[in-house]
């Protein structure tokens, strides 16, 4: 925060640097944040909760992003989600009991030509098919 | 026509290590903004007007009359902002782009900013790619360390601030007026215009918001000049553009061609649909514009062509479907992003894109009626004009289209009680075991 100075228009950098640090943003970090940036306690909440990148929940060691834009949908990636429910008992912003996976969902990346997409641990992979993304989870 | 094909913005995407300052100035990189600082700002402005460069962001707006806007001696510091928030469905070019060439856009971002005379421009990237974020971050301490950004540039008088911003993930955020609210630190809903953002943008000051590719497009305008500029496209949308192609096709990927090039002469050019296969829709530019089906395969995909035939270009992302698809699927699975994404801010938008999901669950577990065909026509018309901003007006677009061309299958739908298709055939592991 330092670095980025106490002016309220950098809250949105403020909290990816705290979500980067902690891994998620709970209610502590909300009300230091906005006492330290002298924004509301009600702005930081609804900035936190407006963009789908903030999550207020702790995420898994790992996390496995499907993408499920229209042409990943089309071209699987709904049986890809089923799969992986089957298999490991969770869906999408669920984590499994272990703590080891996150599931998540995201609108189209821009890597339709490759679809279905999926990002391991920030790491995008095309083409998925369900078979490849159990056989990548299992070995996290 | 032949296809023609114009490797400009892509022109060094092959080059080994084509990202680095090393490669790009090996291939005259940076030798346009010699070029440009040797000019007056005016006369800049005047060669993108004459250029004919219009925004590639999705509207088309001539990017040199929006340049013009921007009052001078009025001040107040003026900005320029790059939406690089890339978001529409299935477009994907400006994030190739800066993988594969950050230097082009970074050195059209500061001959856009002398040209405006800003002293401090942002490129607002969508936070989901961080592979890209790495690699601008990189380019831009490169091009700092050469003196191309910072205090006296290449010995001028001239001074830049290049900030990279990482969004959130909002889809909204790309719209201008929105993206500036989330610039500022607020949740991104779209701002009331009048005032526009050349009088009263990025903290009330005079600011100019232009999309990744037409930024990239400056520095070979200065370089070529506006007559070779002039020399590709049509008329009224010249120079060249970079289609992406994907969904059911052998080659999908991005192609750079000139304006007004058709979807039969890029099929022809990149091996066609997937063997065995044929068009059923496709959307000329994204998911915000109307479907087009096949006969639609020689409409000029220029900024004049697609509205002849009720359809726009936006952002040139074809994504293409073949006939194992079934279009309701399609549409209500945009239309849950739309729904999703909405951002509340005004009601036509906000209910109506709830209200279509809730119609297009009944149409897929055959719990539909006519009737629900008649309310999503009326949601729409209520949406359409209706709404704040233009999320709500592209998110009717996918569904009066697909109910224009494909009634059968939506009344398919609730006589057979269900989806007619197999869900499997369009996958990309049709065939295998799945
Ligand atoms: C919902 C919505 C999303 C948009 N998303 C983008 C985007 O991701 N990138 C972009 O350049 N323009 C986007 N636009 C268009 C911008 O509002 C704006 O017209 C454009 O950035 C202007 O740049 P240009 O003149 O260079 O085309 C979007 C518009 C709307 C209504
Ligand atoms: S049309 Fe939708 S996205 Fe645009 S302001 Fe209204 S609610 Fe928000
Ligand atoms: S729909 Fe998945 S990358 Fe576009």
């Amino acid at each position: 925060m330092l670095r980025l100075g106490h002016r309220p228009d950098a809250l949105i950098e403020v909290l990816h640097t705290v979500q980067q640090s902690f891994g998620y943003l709970d209610d502590d970090a909300l009300r230091y944040v906005s006492t330290s940036l002298h924004v509301p306690l009600s702005k930081a909440y609804g900035v936190a909760t407006f963009y789908s990148l903030f999550t207020l929940r702790p995420q898994g060691e790992h996390t496995c992003v499907v993408c499920t834009g229209t042409a990943c949908h089309i071209k699987g990636s709904t049986m890809i989600l089923n799969r992986i429910r089957s298999r490991f008992g969770i869906g999408p912003k669920q984590t499994t009991a272990d703590n080891q996976i996150s599931l998540l969902t995201a609108r189209c990346l821009g890597a339709c030509s490759i679809a279905p997409a999926v990002v391991y641990d920030g790491e995008a992979k095309g083409k998925q098919a369900p078979d490849d993304v159990i056989a990548r989870l299992e070995e996290w | 026509m032949s296809f023609n094909l114009t490797p400009v913005l892509t022109a060094q995407w092959g080059l080994d290590q084509s990202w680095t300052l090393g490669a790009y100035e090996r291939a005259d990189g940076y030798q346009a903004l010699r070029q440009a600082l040797d000019m007056e700002p005016d006369a800049l402005i005047q060669l993108v007007k004459d250029s004919g460069l219009r925004g590639r962001g999705g509207a088309g707006f001539p990017t040199g009359m929006k340049w013009g806007f921007i009052p001078q001696g009025d001040g107040k510091p003026h900005y320029l902002v790059v939406n690089a928030d890339e978001s529409e469905p299935g477009t994907c070019k400006d994030i190739p782009m800066m993988m594969a060439s950050p230097h082009t856009l970074i050195e059209g971002v500061i001959i856009a900013a002398y040209a405006i005379r800003a002293n401090h421009a942002f490129i607002y990237v969508r936070g989901e790619v961080l592979h890209v974020i790495r690699r601008l971050l990189n380019a831009v301490a490169e091009a700092r360390a050469a003196g191309y950004v910072g205090r006296n540039i290449l010995g001028k008088s001239f001074d830049l601030e290049l900030t990279v911003h990482i969004g959130a993930g909002a889809y909204i955020c790309g719209e201008e007026t929105a993206l500036l609210e989330s610039l500022e630190g607020f949740r991104g809903q779209p701002r009331l215009r009048p005032p526009f953002p050349a009088v009263e943008g990025l903290y009330a000051c005079p600011t100019v918001i232009n999309n990744v590719e037409t930024i990239s497009s400056v520095p070979a305008i200065v370089r070529g000049g506006a007559q070779w500029f002039r020399s590709m496209g049509t008329e009224k949308s010249p120079g060249f553009k970079i289609f992406s192609l994907s969904g059911h096709v052998a080659r999908p990927g991005q192609y750079e061609a000139p304006l007004g090039i058709t979807l039969r002469e890029l099929l022809d050019a990149t091996g066609g649909m997937r063997e065995g296969h044929e068009l059923k829709f496709w959307t000329p530019g994204g998911s915000s514009t109307p479907l087009f089906t096949a006969e639609h395969l020689d409409v000029p995909l220029d900024f004049e062509g697609p509205p002849q035939h009720g359809s726009m270009l936006g952002t040139t992302a074809l994504q293409l479907f073949d006939e194992t698809t079934c279009v309701v699927r399609a549409v209500k699975r945009w239309s849950e992003f739309y729904a999703h994404e909405s951002c509340g801010k005004c009601t036509p938008c906000r209910e109506g894109t709830f209200w279509y999901v809730q119609i297009y669950e009944r149409l897929e577990n055959g719990t539909a009626t006519e009737e629900d065909i008649e309310t999503l026509l009326d949601l729409s018309d209520n949406i359409l004009g209706r709404a704040f901003c233009a999320l709500g007006d592209g998110a009717t677009s996918p569904v009066t289209s697909s109910i224009q061309f494909f009634r059968d299958e939506y009344v398919a739908h609730f006589e057979q009680g269900g989806c007619p298709f197999d869900p499997v055939a369009s996958t990309v592991f049709a065939g295998a075991s799945a």
